[in-house]
């Protein structure tokens, strides 16, 4: 670790504190429908829009009928994303000519972009056309985000109303969050990001000649390398390189920004076109947080109580620092194993394990990445986590398993940490003598009930469902690594499905298993997840509010803060501590001893 | 006191200990347990390790041993558990067994509709039948008092050994069966069917025969479920992670890995802690007629505080005669004295000792003077006497002047001077009249008890608003409300007043708590969230409020409030004090279940416990014995302190969440160690 990593890391974090509160501010006045400066330009387009779609905008909805909205929106526009894919060779903007994506993965892909997770079986700019990536994944990108906004807002408000039955109306938040937020942000960035040197444009693939002639391992079909009689791999000569294009800055930002991930390229932030400057790659990691970061500022804002707002915050915080420089710590130290090889810092070396990094970002820039990432439900990389070492790839996973809830994804973040939130209030309200209160609203057991559903649903998809991979022949017939290693891409590949994250530790190849069994939970980790916290939001919304007193449960102060994440990190690591314990850990361990997979 | 006398000696009264050991075993009935999801879930791993040591006793095993010994540990953990209920149902029952001794059949004298009597069992009585009682026998029924007056024993009901007054007519009418007359007769007309009795609804509350489970106990509960069924899923996909990773393991190690990790602690305890509760509160001689009522005093925000007998001594007391001009002090304090020889209520006789300490005067016999006494009505507001001639009138000054007006006089000047500045220093002034000239003025003190300002100081520091209710007026009212330190006070409370007073504290989202024993104080009872209805109240106030005060001491108010608390904050420690349990289990149990495999997992073995095997065993008896351990605690009731929310949650934090991480990493490594002693494992 150095100290220019850390005075990095230090700076970005200062960013975030400062763009918490004006995102704040400005999100709460989107949400409340007051005016703002956006409104001359944008307000004539909301107004055109709930025109043609009949959208009555003064009328709210019950959780219910948000819900089934929510759920409605999410069904078609998946529907509408599959029908492309699967009918892209014979629509516009396809200059590569690509075909039709196979059914499973067509319907991954789908389950994927609707549900935030932006986990790619596949490799962007060898399958899919500019008009799927740019109508279809692109569109998702914006309204994934969006959805999720409306969703945190409609739980901040179950939260703040006094005996009211409607927690907004979900069109309305919705096509605010894209015209307010999504969109304008969005734009600047892009622009932002072009003066990096982030390519836009429709042209069809370059080739270009090898400055050297490279020689590389022929691989079958199977994925093996070709070997010959005498068991020798059989070498290709390769003198000419294929160069991707496309519309990579507007998807870019907004991948960022609706803590999406989902790359143009496969190298995703890695790759030069996507994040070609350590300053693009601040810009791109500001853009993570500044939505989730915000949000906490604008629940302090619609519930009253600023200092709650900071409380939250700071649990996120104190979570996000725990993560970061484990990671920082994890990768500088290097590998053991490789004892012959310069892992210090000096002026020519940037020190520590840099397997799978770019060397434009460095050790810091990139477990800062990795941490933020998976921090938020974002899934954008700018390295391979499968190639950190294994505590330091244990960082992303288990920030994902305790539910991307340090800022969190857009929205989800929010909605999550408040459901954690109930669970505190609840668990430790008791201590205090009274039945335990959340800002004044008294938490019961139907609360209880959703609450225990949500934080079920995540573990059961997980675990399950990895550890039947562990044991089905379709789950290890496409891992790469063996041992506690391929345990760990097993669990990673589920956690970031249910987490709706989207980043991958790669080493684990796409089958109908993987496709349908990945599909299957982002879904179930999206929307059975939402359903019962829109029941929490609209039960809150209906209690009353007992003004608080000297006995009221402190919810502002630094030791609810500690309680916060003690909650969050006991509950996270007593239900994955098991499985952690043969996957990372126990790779740590061995690679200490001297083994490694 | 009887409940006091029925209270078990010891918490560990070897009679209940006795018969909570039995109850355990009966309690194994998966019927019973299936109310418990948590330990149910111990009992069916009990079951499958049995099952699978019968297997390994026929087949034969290597690690019978071990496996003898998680099993058996496994099913201390149920009949631990199972004890703990048992015992805290087992001090309820002991006083069931008391009050049922005064449930023995008694023969009423019931009345014939033609007025004869006729003698039946009392078993017989239904609603609406009259009954006569003569001195030394037993009220058959709960009942009013229609006709009579008498003095009652009611030890058998409160404890109290003095006996109380019952009549016609008033608050003070309620009877209940099994309480003894004890002199003159009285007419009762019954009030309840046998089996619906007072005393049967108590008998049945202290057994705990009709518990259910209280609001706070069922969200309490569905979390202990969610919770459990997280680790029964993280150790049951555990085994194909174990199996990928080339190293199964048995039913054993997976069985006592979950029953560690599962909140048995909680879950073992949760029904004893409600029903300690329950007994906690019959011990201060109140009984609360639903759990849900006990929680309820635990949240309340606000307490309406009757002035009279909770805030200051029952009765107010003269301190002072003050003369009209032209009066002297010996003249008021003769008429004042006339006026109150024969008024026996307490600020009648305290004027007579005034009357009699500063102004040296006798008492007289009025009878031979034909001295008619003119007590007090609702009406008139007044009291006095006519004595030879003359016509002497005490009572509140507005009621004296209209008194004085009528009979062509009028209330001087300085007179109702006096009274203001009497009422401003919180004193209640009475004007003495005679004939028709105003004397003099009383000055009634109220006395506010020793020691209520802080406690009304404590429940300030923990968010409880305190409203003094009085039909003082408003001058009087805050004075004694500054006296006492209470937060806000209605002077002049009618029981209107009351309810609205009520209503518009709950439409705010706070819960309210109230004493009241009179009638017309049953709609506010009822209203209330908690109603604490004083046993000497009428029968209409008992069945409106939520609790019933034995004792009728209102300021048991206080009480009711913090056992309320200190229910809740006893299932909030126990439960963050299962869960901080499991950090220490962790460490225990998964380096042993993979260290056969991966010696480097050894590492994270921080406890150095021996073996794996004593590991396992060490982890699952710290998880049994633990249960026993906090029997007392949950009985007892975590220690209360009058403090902030903030600080509470601070200091609890402290013991029960970082004391619930480190302690079993002391208790698993102790219990290996004498495992390893003892060559068990």
């Amino acid at each position: 670790m150095t100290l220019n990593g850390w005075l990095q890391i230090l700076f970005y974090f200062v960013v975030i504190v400062l763009v918490a509160k004006p995102m704040g501010v400005f999100m709460t006045k989107v949400f409340s429908r007051e005016r703002t400066w956006l409104d001359p330009v944008v307000r004539p387009v909301e107004r055109v829009l709930y025109k043609l779609t009949r959208v009555d905008e003064e009328r709210e909805m019950r959780w219910t009928e948000y819900s089934i909205a929510m759920l409605l929106f999410s069904g078609v526009s998946m529907l509408v994303l599959y029908l492309l894919e699967r009918t892209q060779q014979w629509l516009p903007l396809n200059p590569q000519k690509f075909a039709a994506i196979p059914q499973d993965l067509a319907f991954n892909t789908a389950a994927s972009f609707t549900t935030n997770t932006n986990w790619q079986f596949y490799t962007g700019e060898q399958v899919m056309s500019y008009l799927t990536q740019m109508a279809g994944l692109a569109f998702h990108n914006f309204a994934s985000a969006a959805v999720g906004m409306a969703l945190a807002v409609a739980f901040i408000r179950g939260i703040a109303r006094r005996e009211k039955d409607t927690i907004g109306n979900f069109w309305v938040d919705m096509t605010r969050a894209t015209l307010w937020v999504l969109v304008p942000i969005s734009l600047v960035a892009a622009l932002a990001l072009v003066s990096q040197g982030v390519i836009q444009n429709f042209k069809p693939y370059d080739t270009v000649k090898l400055v050297e002639p490279q020689q590389i391992q022929k691989v079958g079909q199977d994925g093996k390398p070709v070997v010959d009689a005498s068991g020798k791999p059989v070498m290709d000569t390769v003198t000419e390189q294929t160069v991707a294009q496309g519309p990579i800055a507007s998807q870019e930002a907004i991948k960022e920004l609706g803590t999406n991930g989902g790359g143009f390229m496969n190298a995703n932030s890695a790759h030069p076109f996507e994040n070609p400057t350590p300053f693009s790659n601040f810009i791109e990691m500001v853009l993570i947080f500044c939505i989730p970061a915000g949000l906490t500022y604008t629940l302090g804002r619609m519930t009253g109580s600023q200092k709650h707002g900071w409380a939250v915050f700071a649990a996120m915080a104190v979570l996000f620092f725990a993560g970061v420089t484990t990671a920082y710590w994890a990768e500088s130290r290097g590998n053991p194993l490789l004892a012959g090889v310069e892992q210090h810092v000096s002026p020519l070396q940037p020190g520590g394990n840099m397997e799978g990094k770019e060397v434009r970002f460095g050790i810091a820039n990139s477990a800062l990445f990795a941490t933020v990432t998976t921090d938020a439900s974002c899934g954008a990389v700018n390295g391979m986590h499968d190639s950190y070492t294994p505590l330091g790839g244990m960082v992303p996973l288990v920030n994902i398993m305790l539910g991307e809830i340090v800022f969190g994804g857009v929205g989800a973040g929010m909605y999550g940490i408040l459901i954690f939130v109930v669970l505190s209030v609840f668990i430790a309200g008791l201590m205090v003598g009274r039945t335990p209160e959340y800002l004044g609203k008294k938490i019961e057991s139907y609360d209880v009930k959703m609450a225990m559903l949500y934080v079920l649903i995540f573990p059961l998809m997980i675990l399950v469902l990895a550890a039947a991979s562990a044991l089905l022949p379709q789950g290890l017939a496409t891992l790469n690594n063996n041992g506690p290693h391929g345990l760990s891409e097993i669990l990673y590949a589920f956690t970031s499905g249910t987490g709706n994250n989207g980043s991958a530790f790669a080493g684990l190849g796409p089958n109908r298993w993987y496709n349908l069994a990945m599909g299957f939970t982002m879904l179930v980790g999206r929307f059975l997840m939402i359903v019962p916290m829109l029941a929490v939001a609209g039960s809150l919304a209906k209690k009353k509010i007992v003004p608080p007193s000297p006995g009221t449960f402190p919810v502002t102060t630094p030791l609810f803060t500690v309680l916060l994440v003690s909650v969050i990190i006991i509950v996270g690591a007593l239900t994955f501590f098991p499985a952690l314990s043969l996957g990372p850990i126990l790779e740590h361990l061995l690679m200490h001893a001297g083994k490694t997979f | 006191m009887l409940v006091k006398e029925a209270k078990p000696k010891s918490l560990w009264d070897a009679k209940i200990v006795r018969t909570a050991l039995i109850d355990a075993l009966v309690k194994l009935h998966p019927r019973t347990m299936m109310r418990n999801p948590v330990m149910f879930v111990v009992e069916i791993g009990s079951v499958v390790t049995s099952v699978l040591l019968a297997k390994d006793l026929v087949r034969g095993s290597g690690s019978f041993g071990f496996d003898l010994q998680i099993t058996l540990w496994l099913w201390f953990t149920v009949l631990f558990a199972n004890f703990a209920e048992a015992m805290a149902e087992g001090r309820g029952k002991a006083q069931a067994e008391t009050l049922r001794r005064a449930k023995s059949e008694t023969m009423a004298n019931r009345l014939l509709p033609d007025g004869r009597a006729e003698t039946v069992s009392g078993s017989k009585l239904r609603v609406g039948d009259l009954v006569v009682c003569c001195a030394g026998e037993v009220i058959p029924g709960d009942g009013d008092v229609v006709e009579g007056v008498a003095s009652v024993d009611e030890s058998a009901i409160t404890g109290e050994s003095a006996p109380v007054i019952r009549e016609a007519g008033g608050d003070r009418s309620a009877v209940t069966g099994g309480t003894r007359v004890l002199s003159d007769q009285i007419k009762v007309k019954i009030s309840s069917n046998p089996g619906e009795t007072f005393l049967d609804r108590m008998i049945a509350l202290v057994e705990g025969a009709e518990r259910q489970k209280t609001p706070n106990e069922i969200a309490l509960n569905i979390l202990l479920a969610g919770l459990t069924i997280v680790f029964l899923l993280a150790v049951v996909t555990l085994q194909p992670f174990a199996i990928y990773s080339g190293s199964p393991q048995t039913v054993f190690v997976l069985v006592s890995l979950l029953v560690c990790l599962i909140p048995t602690t909680i879950g073992g305890l949760l029904s004893a802690i409600g029903i300690a509760g329950m007994d906690r509160l019959v011990q201060h001689n109140v009984l609360a007629m639903s759990g849900r009522a006990v929680e309820a005093a635990g949240d309340v925000d606000t307490l309406l505080l009757d002035k009279t007998g909770t805030i200051t001594l029952g009765n107010r007391q003269a301190s002072e005669f003050i003369a009209a001009p032209g009066v002297s002090n010996d003249q008021v304090a003769d008429a004042a004295q006339l006026s109150s020889l024969p008024d026996e209520t307490p600020e009648g006789r305290s004027i007579v000792v005034l009357a009699k300490e500063k102004y040296g005067l006798r008492g007289r016999d009025l009878t031979a003077h034909q001295a008619q006494f003119v007590p007090f009505t609702a009406q008139t507001r007044m009291s006095g006497v006519n004595f030879d001639g003359r016509v002497i009138r005490k009572g509140a000054a507005d009621a004296i002047e209209r008194y004085l007006k009528e009979n062509g006089g009028y209330l001087p000047k300085e007179v109702q001077a006096t009274v203001e500045t009497i009422a401003r220093s919180g004193g209640t002034p009475l004007v003495v009249a005679e004939n028709n000239r105003a004397l003099g003025v009383i000055h009634l003190k109220d006395i506010v008890k020793g020691g209520i300002r802080e406690r009304f100081a404590q429940l300030r520091a923990m968010g409880i608003k305190t409203v003094m209710i009085t039909g003082d007026n408003p001058l009087t009212a805050a004075a004694i409300a500054r006296e006492a330190g209470v937060d806000d006070f209605l002077a002049q409370a009618t029981p209107k007043d009351k309810m609205d007073l009520i209503k518009k504290e709950q439409s705010q989202g706070k819960l309210v708590a109230m004493t009241g024993d009179g009638t017309n104080d049953a709609p506010a009872l009822a209203q209330a969230d908690v109603g604490v209805a004083m046993n000497t109240g009428t029968q209409a106030a008992k069945e409106a409020g939520n609790m019933v005060d034995l004792d009728s001491n209102p300021t048991k108010l206080l009480e009711i409030v913090e056992i309320g608390k200190q229910l809740l904050m006893t299932r909030g420690s126990l439960t963050t004090f299962s869960i901080a349990n499991d950090v220490a289990k962790y460490f225990a149990i998964i380096p042993a279940m993979f260290a056969g495999t991966f010696p480097v997992l050894n590492a994270l073995n921080i406890m150095h416990l021996a073996t794996p095997q004593s590991a396992v065993l060490s982890a699952v008896i710290f998880n049994a014995l633990i249960i026993i351990a906090l029997i007392p605690l949950a009985l007892r009731g975590v220690q209360y302190k009058a403090m902030s929310a903030a600080a509470l949650l601070r200091r609890n934090l402290w013991v029960y969440g970082a004391g619930g991480v480190i302690v079993p990493f002391i208790g698993i490594k102790i219990i290996d160690l004498i495992i390893r002693a003892l060559r068990l494992a």
